[in-house]
C-alpha cells in the first residue's frame, strides 16, 4: 500500500481510462452541474493534482464487526473505496505489511500528511490500569490513538464501540472502555454508530469526504445527518400497522405471521437513529424487522444497559429490584393513594371525636 | 403574600351584613376575598383537562390497546391516540405559558406557584405548622387568602416544575418525529445532549407522568379536605375566584 500520494487522475489512468474520456467526464460533470465554461478545466485540474485522502484505520477494543461489514459494501463496492477513492495507508487487519514495517507507516503518514489524513478508529481505548487492557504494537492502544489523533484532519469513530462504548463499556465496565470523543476532544469526530454500522453507510461517509473534501454535516450527537437523522420507526415498512394499532403480541401469533408492528415485542425502532429501514443490509436484501425480529437499538448510547431487548421500557436498577418506570410509578401512585385514604380516614375519625367533644362541652 | 388573615378583619362592604328577612330567617354574610382572577381559573381547568387527557393517551401510547382486526389502511387507532396526546400537549404548553405570562400581569396570588420564598424563616415556620396540621398535631388551621406555605411548595414542585419537565421532554420526544430541522428540535433537541439515547428520555417522561399522578391525587385530596376542615372555600374558589371564610 505504501504512503506514496496518488491523485484521482493517476488512479483513473491506471484503471485503463483514457485522458480523452477523463476530459469528457469533466466537461459533462461541469455542464450537468450548470457551471461556467471554465469549470471543466478546473475540475480536471483538481482531479489531476488533488491527492487522494490518506486514511489510517486503527483497531482498539473491538470485535472487527465494523471491518466485516465494511468489506461487504455493495454501493460503492469496497474495492473501489479502498483501492481508488481513498489511500488506505494503514489497517492492521487487512494490510500486507506487518511488524516494524507496518508501524513505520504511521510515523511516515504523520510526517508527510500532517493535518491531512483521516483517522478511522474501530473500537475504543480502555483507560483502566493505564490502558493495559488493550496493547497494540507493544504500547497501550490509548497512546497510539492519541499520537495519531494529534496530526489528523478528522476522526471517524466506527461503530457503537468508538461512538458510545458498546459492550465493553457496559456496566460495570471493568476495563473502563471509553468512547473516542471522551478521549480526543480537540479534533472533529464523526460518529458512525451501529454494531456494526451498515456497510453502505460506512463507504458512504468515506465517499462523501473524498468527493467533497470536507466532512458531512453532523447532528447534535456528531453523527452524519444524511444517515442518522431519522429513526428506524420513521421509515419502517411496518409503520402503517403501528399507526393502525396492529401489534405482534406473541412471537408465534397470527399477527407475527402477518408482519404486524413489533412495538409490543420491545422493538427499539422508535428510539433508534439509523438507516436500516431505508438502506437495509447485505446489499439491500433485508434488515432485522423485515426478518421478524425487533430492532435492538445497536446504534444507540448504552444499548447493552437498557434491560431486555424484548422490553420497550428501560429497567431501573436504583430501587434494588429491577423495575421499569411504569411499575415504579404505579407502585408510587398506589402508595400515595393508600396514604391519602388513610389520612382521610383519620381525619374523619378525629372530626367526629372533636364534634362529640364540642357537643359534650356545650351540653 | 401568604399573610394569615383573621377572616373577620378582612371585611368588605358586603360582609358581616346580618339582617333578618320577613320570615325571620337570618342572612349570614361571610368574609369573601377575590383571589383567583379569570385567566388563572381558565388556565387551571384547561391544564387540568389537558393533563388528564395526556395521562390517559400517554399511557396508551406506552402500553397500546389490544390489536385491532382488519386492514391497516382501515384503522388508525394509534394514530388518533398519538394525535390526541400531541394536541393536548400543545394545548397544555400554550396555557402553561399563558399562565406564566399572567403571573407578570395578574395579582400577587397569581405569582405564588412560581416561586418558594426559601430565604424567609417565617415561611418555613408556617410550613412546619402546616405539616403539624396535616399530622393532626394542631387543632386549628391557619387561614390563608392564597395558598398556604405547604401548598405553595407543593404547587411549585408538583405542578410548575413537573409540568415544565413534561413539556420539555414531551416536545423533545415530539421533535423526533418532526425531524431534526423542525423548530421543536431546534428548541428542545438539547435534551438529547443530556440523554443521548432517547429511550432514557422516554423513561423520564414516564416517571414524570407518575409523579404528576401522585401530585394530582394529593392536590385533589388536600383541596377537598381543606374545603371541609379549614372552614374556607377551596373548590368553589377555583370556579368563582372568590374565597369565602366560614367562621
Amino acid at each position: 500500500m505504501g504512503a506514496a500520494t496518488e491523485t484521482f487522475y493517476s488512479v483513473i489512468r491506471r484503471q485503463g481510462i483514457t485522458r480523452r474520456s477523463f476530459h469528457k467526464f469533466c466537461s459533462l460533470t461541469a455542464t450537468s452541474l450548470g457551471l461556467g465554461p471554465l469549470a471543466a478545466s478546473r475540475i480536471a485540474n483538481a482531479l489531476e493534482t488533488k491527492p487522494r485522502v490518506p486514511v489510517i484505520w486503527m483497531h482498539g477494543l473491538e470485535c472487527t464487526c465494523c471491518s466485516e461489514s465494511f468489506i461487504r459494501s455493495a454501493h460503492p463496492l469496497v474495492k473501489d473505496a479502498v483501492l481508488s477513492m481513498i489511500s488506505l495507508d494503514y489497517d492492521d487487519t487487512i494490510m500486507a505489511a506487518a511488524g516494524h514495517q507496518a508501524e513505520a507507516i504511521l510515523d511516515e503518514t504523520r510526517a508527510k500528511h500532517k493535518g491531512q489524513y483521516i483517522l478511522a478508529v474501530e473500537g475504543n481505548p480502555p483507560l483502566n490500569e493505564g490502558g493495559m487492557f488493550c496493547i497494540d504494537g507493544g504500547k497501550p492502544f490509548v497512546e497510539k490513538l492519541k499520537m495519531m489523533a494529534e496530526d489528523a484532519m478528522a476522526i471517524i469513530a466506527w461503530g457503537a464501540c468508538a461512538s458510545w462504548g458498546c459492550v465493553q463499556a457496559a456496566k460495570p465496565n471493568p476495563t473502563q472502555a471509553t468512547p473516542i470523543d471522551k478521549v480526543i476532544t480537540n479534533k472533529p469526530i464523526i460518529k458512525v454508530p451501529g454494531c456494526p454500522p451498515i456497510a453502505e453507510v460506512m463507504t458512504g461517509v468515506v465517499t462523501f469526504i473524498t468527493t467533497f473534501g470536507k466532512l458531512p454535516e453532523l447532528d447534535r450527537q456528531g453523527r452524519p445527518k444524511m444517515f442518522y437523522s431519522q429513526r428506524i420507526h420513521d421509515k419502517c415498512y411496518r409503520r402503517p400497522h403501528f399507526d393502525a394499532g396492529q401489534f405482534v403480541e406473541e412471537w408465534d401469533d397470527e399477527a407475527a405471521r402477518k408482519g404486524y408492528c413489533l412495538y409490543k415485542m420491545g422493538c427499539k425502532g422508535p428510539t433508534t437513529y439509523n438507516a436500516c429501514s431505508t438502506v437495509r443490509w447485505n446489499g439491500g436484501v433485508s434488515f432485522p424487522i423485515q426478518s421478524g425480529h425487533g430492532c435492538i437499538g445497536c446504534s444507540e448510547d448504552g444499548f447493552w444497559d437498557k434491560g431486555s431487548f424484548y422490553d420497550r421500557l428501560t429497567n431501573i436498577k436504583q430501587f434494588g429490584i429491577e423495575k421499569n418506570a411504569d411499575q415504579i410509578g404505579m407502585a408510587a401512585a398506589g402508595a400515595v393513594g393508600a396514604a391519602v385514604a388513610a389520612h382521610a380516614a383519620v381525619t374523619a375519625v378525629k372530626r367526629l371525636a372533636t364534634k362529640r367533644e364540642d357537643a359534650d362541652h356545650n351540653s | 403574600m401568604m399573610d394569615a388573615v383573621a377572616p373577620a378583619s378582612d371585611t368588605g362592604p358586603n360582609l358581616a351584613a346580618i339582617a333578618a328577612d320577613a320570615s325571620g330567617e337570618r342572612v349570614v354574610g361571610r368574609p369573601t376575598v377575590y383571589v383567583y382572577e379569570a385567566p388563572v381559573r381558565i388556565c387551571h381547568w384547561v391544564n387540568a383537562f389537558s393533563i388528564v387527557v395526556l395521562m390517559v393517551t400517554g399511557y396508551l401510547i406506552g402500553t397500546p390497546l389490544p390489536t385491532v382486526a382488519g386492514e391497516a389502511s382501515d384503522n388508525f387507532v394509534m394514530g388518533y391516540i398519538r394525535f390526541t396526546h400531541f394536541a393536548a400537549g400543545q394545548v397544555l404548553a400554550v396555557f402553561f405559558l399563558t399562565r406564566i405570562l399572567w403571573a407578570f400581569v395578574g395579582n400577587h396570588h397569581s405569582r405564588q406557584i412560581f416561586y418558594v420564598p426559601v430565604h424567609r424563616k417565617q415561611f418555613w415556620k408556617e410550613v412546619l405548622h402546616e405539616i403539624r396540621w396535616y399530622a393532626f398535631l394542631e387543632r386549628e388551621p391557619k387561614m390563608y387568602v392564597g395558598h398556604n406555605p405547604l401548598a405553595q411548595t407543593a404547587m411549585f414542585t408538583g405542578f410548575t416544575l413537573f409540568v415544565a419537565f413534561m413539556i420539555i421532554t414531551g416536545f423533545a420526544l415530539y421533535s423526533e418525529g418532526q425531524g431534526i430541522d423542525s423548530w421543536q428540535h431546534k428548541l428542545f433537541g438539547w435534551v438529547f445532549v443530556i440523554w443521548p439515547n432517547s429511550q432514557d428520555v422516554h423513561t423520564w417522561h414516564h416517571l414524570g407522568m407518575w409523579a404528576l399522578v401522585t401530585f394530582v391525587m394529593v392536590h385533589i385530596y388536600a383541596a377537598i379536605r381543606e374545603d371541609i376542615m379549614s372552614r374556607q372555600s377551596i373548590i368553589s374558589s377555583m370556579i368563582s375566584g372568590e374565597r369565602q371564610f366560614r367562621d
